[in-house]
C-alpha cells in the first residue's frame, strides 16, 4: 500500500473524529445527539462491503489463475471485512438500545446483517476444515463468490422490501431529513474513505505476514532435505 | 394587494417561528458544548486514535523489517 494513502487515511480519520464531534448536526427527536453515531457506525458497514468486494475480486482472480498470493489477499480482505462487520453490529446494537429501545429488535436490516456475518464466518469454517492448501484455496474462492452474492440481498434488498426501522430501508422516512443533509455528508463520506483505507492498510500488513510465513516454511522445508 | 402581501408575510413569519422552535426544542448537548467540555471528549478520542495509528505504523515497520531480513537470507548465496 502506498504511503500517501496511509497518511490520507489518518488525516481523514482525525478530521472525522474532530468534525464528527464538533460540527453542527440536524436536531431530531429521539436521536438527539446520538445522530453523530452515524459517522462511526455506518462507515464500518460501508468499509465491510468494500473489503468484501475486494475479497471476492481476488477470489475470482484466484480461480482464473491459481496463485497463492491471490488466495492470501482474498482471505485477509474477508478477515478484516468481517472485523468491520462485527464492529458495525456491536455499535448498531448499542445505538439501537437507545434509539429503538432494545439492542436486538429483529429488524430486517439487523437480521440480514447478522445472517450475512454468519455466512462469512462459515467461509473461515470452510477454510479451517480443508487440509490441502490448493483445495482449500479453490473451494473457499468459490464459496466466497456465493457468500458475496448472498450478502448483497441480505443487507441491501430484503430490508428495503419490508418495513424496517433502520434508515435507508422501506417505509422509514424519519431519517431522510439527515440522509439528505449536506453538513453530515461532509463528515460521513470522508469517514467511509478513511476507515476503508485503514482496512486496506491492515490487510496489506496481514498479507505480508502470511507471505513471510510461507517463505519461512519454504526455507524450513529446504533445510530438512 | 397590500393585505395579501401582509397576510403572506404573516404566514411566513409563523412558519419561520415554528421551524425555529422545532430546531431548539430538541434536546441536544448544548450545555456540554457551551462549557467547552466537549473538547475534553474530542481530546480523549484523538489520543486513543493517535495511539492506535502509532501502533499500526510500528507494526507495519516491524513487518517490513522482517520482510527485508528474510529477503536478504533468501537471496544470499548458499
Amino acid at each position: 500500500m502506498k504511503n500517501w494513502l496511509k497518511i490520507l487515511a489518518v488525516v481523514l480519520l482525525f478530521y472525522v473524529h474532530i468534525g464528527g464531534m464538533l460540527f453542527d448536526v440536524p436536531r431530531l427527536n429521539i436521536l438527539n445527539e446520538t445522530i453523530r453515531a452515524l459517522y462511526f457506525h455506518v462507515p464500518m458497514w460501508f468499509g465491510m462491503v468494500l473489503l468484501f468486494l475486494l475479497s471476492v475480486y481476488y477470489s475470482i482472480l484466484y480461480l482464473r489463475n491459481p496463485a497463492p498470493r491471490f488466495d492470501y489477499r482474498a482471505v485477509e480482505y474477508a478477515n478484516v471485512g468481517l472485523t468491520f462487520g462485527i464492529l458495525g453490529m456491536v455499535t448498531g446494537m448499542l445505538w439501537a438500545n437507545y434509539a429503538w429501545g432494545s439492542p436486538w429488535h429483529g429488524d430486517p436490516k439487523q437480521n440480514g446483517a447478522a445472517i450475512a456475518l454468519l455466512v462469512y464466518l462459515a467461509y473461515f469454517v470452510l477454510r479451517g476444515s480443508v487440509e490441502n492448501e490448493e483445495q482449500r484455496a479453490r473451494l473457499s474462492a468459490v464459496y466466497n463468490i456465493f457468500a458475496f452474492a448472498a450478502m448483497v440481498p441480505l443487507i441491501f434488498i430484503i430490508p428495503r422490501m419490508t418495513s424496517s426501522m433502520h434508515p435507508g430501508s422501506g417505509g422509514n422516512p424519519g431519517f431522510n431529513m439527515y440522509d439528505l443533509d449536506s453538513r453530515m455528508r461532509l463528515v460521513f463520506y470522508p469517514a467511509i474513505i478513511g476507515w476503508f483505507l485503514i482496512g486496506v492498510w491492515i490487510v496489506s500488513i496481514r498479507v505480508k505476514v502470511r507471505t513471510l510465513e510461507d517463505k519461512i516454511i519454504e526455507l524450513e522445508n529446504g533445510k530438512t532435505y | 394587494m397590500e393585505r395579501l402581501i401582509k397576510s403572506i408575510l404573516g404566514i411566513a413569519l409563523v412558519f419561520a417561528s415554528v421551524i425555529a422552535n422545532a430546531q431548539t426544542d430538541v434536546e441536544m448537548a448544548d450545555g456540554m458544548r457551551s462549557e467547552g467540555k466537549i473538547y475534553v471528549v474530542v481530546g480523549i478520542i484523538l489520543i486513543v486514535l493517535t495511539g492506535l495509528v502509532v501502533y499500526l505504523v510500528t507494526l507495519d515497520r516491524k513487518v517490513k523489517r522482517l520482510e527485508n531480513l528474510l529477503g536478504d537470507r533468501n537471496s544470499s548465496p548458499k
